[in-house]
């Protein structure tokens, strides 16, 4: 084939242009899974060479019982942020919807937490919940709740909840923002209707904002659960899993393992489970979602 | 009934009002102690106003050396955002345009890569970043930056150019122009809007990334402005009114970038939630 020939051949002009996005996506998003695989096989310090161990990391992971608690905690995120950021999201959502002076004022303030970074927003949480300075003991201090305070982050019972609000506190806006552009599609004419049946406020929310939101909240669920599975940065940077494991998650404890003990076998053993429990749990909601739409 | 509506407007004011505070107070206490020193951190209450207005901490920071970070992070992020506007552009145009059969399976092999944890991907790339001699170079962090961002960004722009008619592409291929050339002049200027809102979206996001730099780079003059924070908090944490200040300063770029471009930037953070 000659130059001509091979320029009007519309598979290769097509593999030109997919071919950058290709071989970014090759390198650094698709391989990567099967090489975490086959590292999970090895003892590795990540340098030196790499011994054979067989199926060892796997068997020691399955009764790794730091392993199954970073995962109830990854579960557990999901559970918390689904409760607390979508009827929140949702509420704010509906009060900023109606014709109230100083809506675009409250929305402008209210998304600033979306554009901090994770890591930011860790620390100026961190020093909020400081024991001995922080603005929450102080507060509690102030109105005479002294038995309230504690050592929020230190505390292993309640170490997993401190670190789990700022995560919340950051991602409310963003479903505020989706909720409030799915609200302002919603035909008024429906209102109109509700209204001239004799329906109230809570009425037409009911019967009217909520089942016209109902795709729009399973895709923010799917959003939520997805990433609270493969969440990092702000755990790792308030408490970095613990005290003592006790807010471990799933990528703080592998980037724990690989980077900080440099146990790179085991800790692509955790990589690979971390990918396969996002995929599992994604794939069955995402057919889940799917038919709850159709429906 | 006045009185009813009256009451209603008041209710909805008191919880505005309320997450007000909870988003805004934090915000406040930031930026007030960042002009206390450290001394009277201790001895005053959090939220008490600076005895006096001091821009100490604020020298302090830059001097140690932290004003490298936002270079680092600039340049590496622009450099990003650039290469994943071609690449992706370059792809999405193929998967919109050029029937070569597999068109559906590639789009969805695309949009699958949003499903992959980065956190499995790290000792991977770790391994790569290193036979590639790029491990602690700010280049280490481009290839998977861009990575990371081509399934969305493609998933956004397959969408907006499947909306463009295709009477206009038609005209130039009876004229014999190459698939290019129409690329160039035809599709690109027309996708211009959602461009705008996949560097947006990319910016924001990778401005706050910080897993690959935590694992790819070490040395302070590499740092990026997420890992130079966190480094900043391990050595001077202690200082509370320090490090906050360094923390507001890390903040203040995308709060300025929000002030003068507000509708941009929401549009740009959502639309990958919006479509998804």
């Amino acid at each position: 084939m000659n130059k001509k020939e091979l320029m009007n051949n519309k598979y290769f002009i097509a593999a030109l242009f997919l071919l950058p996005a290709v071989i970014f996506s090759l390198v650094y998003l698709i391989i990567p899974i099967p090489l975490s695989t086959y590292y999970s096989f090895f003892k590795w310090d990540g340098i030196g060479a790499m011994e054979f161990l067989g199926l060892d990391n796997w068997s020691k992971l399955l009764s790794d019982p730091i392993f199954w608690s970073s995962m109830a905690n990854n579960f557990k995120l999901v559970l918390i942020s689904l409760v607390v950021q979508i009827p929140i999201a949702l509420f704010l959502a509906v009060l900023l919807t109606r014709k109230i002076k100083g809506a675009s004022f409250f929305k402008t303030i209210f998304f600033v937490p979306m554009l901090l970074s994770s890591i930011a927003v860790a620390f100026l949480w961190r020093y909020m919940y400081d024991p001995t300075f922080g603005l929450i003991n102080s507060f509690l201090n102030l109105v005479g709740l002294e038995q309230l305070t504690r050592s929020w982050l230190g505390n292993s019972d309640i170490a997993f909840y401190s670190a789990s609000a700022p995560i919340q506190w950051r991602f409310i806006p963003l479903y505020m923002i989706i909720f409030m552009a799915a609200i302002s599609n919603i035909p008024k004419q429906l209102y109109e209707a509700a209204e001239i049946d004799g329906a109230n406020n809570w009425q037409s929310f009911f019967y009217v904002t909520l089942p016209m939101l109902r795709s729009t909240v399973v895709n923010a669920s799917v959003l939520i659960i997805v990433g609270s599975l493969k969440y990092f940065a702000m755990i790792f940077a308030l408490t970095g899993g613990g005290p003592n494991h006790a807010s471990e998650l799933m990528a703080t404890y592998l980037y724990t393992k690989s980077f900080t003990e440099m146990n790179m076998g085991y800790g692509s053993t955790i990589s690979v489970a971390l990918f396969l429990v996002a995929l599992i749990v994604s794939v069955v909601f995402l057919n889940f979602s799917k038919k709850d739409v159709r429906n | 009934m006045i009185m009813i509506n009256k009451l209603k407007q008041l209710v909805i004011y008191i919880f505005l009002s309320v997450w007000l505070l909870i988003t805004g107070y934090p915000l406040v206490f930031l930026v007030q102690n960042s002009f206390k020193i450290r001394m009277e951190f201790f001895r005053n209450p959090v939220w008490s106003l600076p005895e006096k207005f001091t821009w100490q901490n604020y020298i302090e920071v830059m001097k140690s050396g932290f004003y490298i970070y936002f270079i680092n992070s600039i340049i590496v992020c622009f450099i990003s955002v650039a290469i994943i506007i071609i690449v992706s552009a370059l792809a999405s145009y193929a998967i919109s345009r050029i029937d070569f059969k597999f068109n559906k399976i590639v789009y969805i092999l695309f949009l699958a890569g949003m499903m992959i944890p980065i956190h499995s991907t790290l000792i991977p790339i770790y391994k790569i970043t290193l036979s590639m001699g790029l491990y602690d170079k700010l280049s280490a962090l481009i290839g998977p930056y861009v990575a990371f961002s081509l399934p969305i960004s493609v998933f956004i722009l397959t969408g907006f150019i499947n909306d463009i008619p295709y009477e206009l592409e038609e005209a130039a291929i009876i004229d014999g122009a190459s698939r290019f050339r129409i690329f160039r002049d035809i599709i690109l200027p027309l996708v211009k809007p959602a461009i705008a809102t996949v560097a947006i979206y990319n910016l924001t996001l990778l401005w706050n990334q910080f897993a690959y730099a935590l694992v790819l780079t070490s040395s302070p003059s590499k740092r990026i402005l997420t890992l130079g924070l966190f480094e900043f908090q391990g050595q001077h944490g202690i200082n509370i009114p320090l490090t906050l200040t360094a923390l507001f300063l890390s903040v203040l770029p995308l709060i300025l970038l929000y002030v003068f471009l507000q509708e941009h930037i929401i549009k740009g953070m959502t639309a990958g939630a919006l479509k998804g």
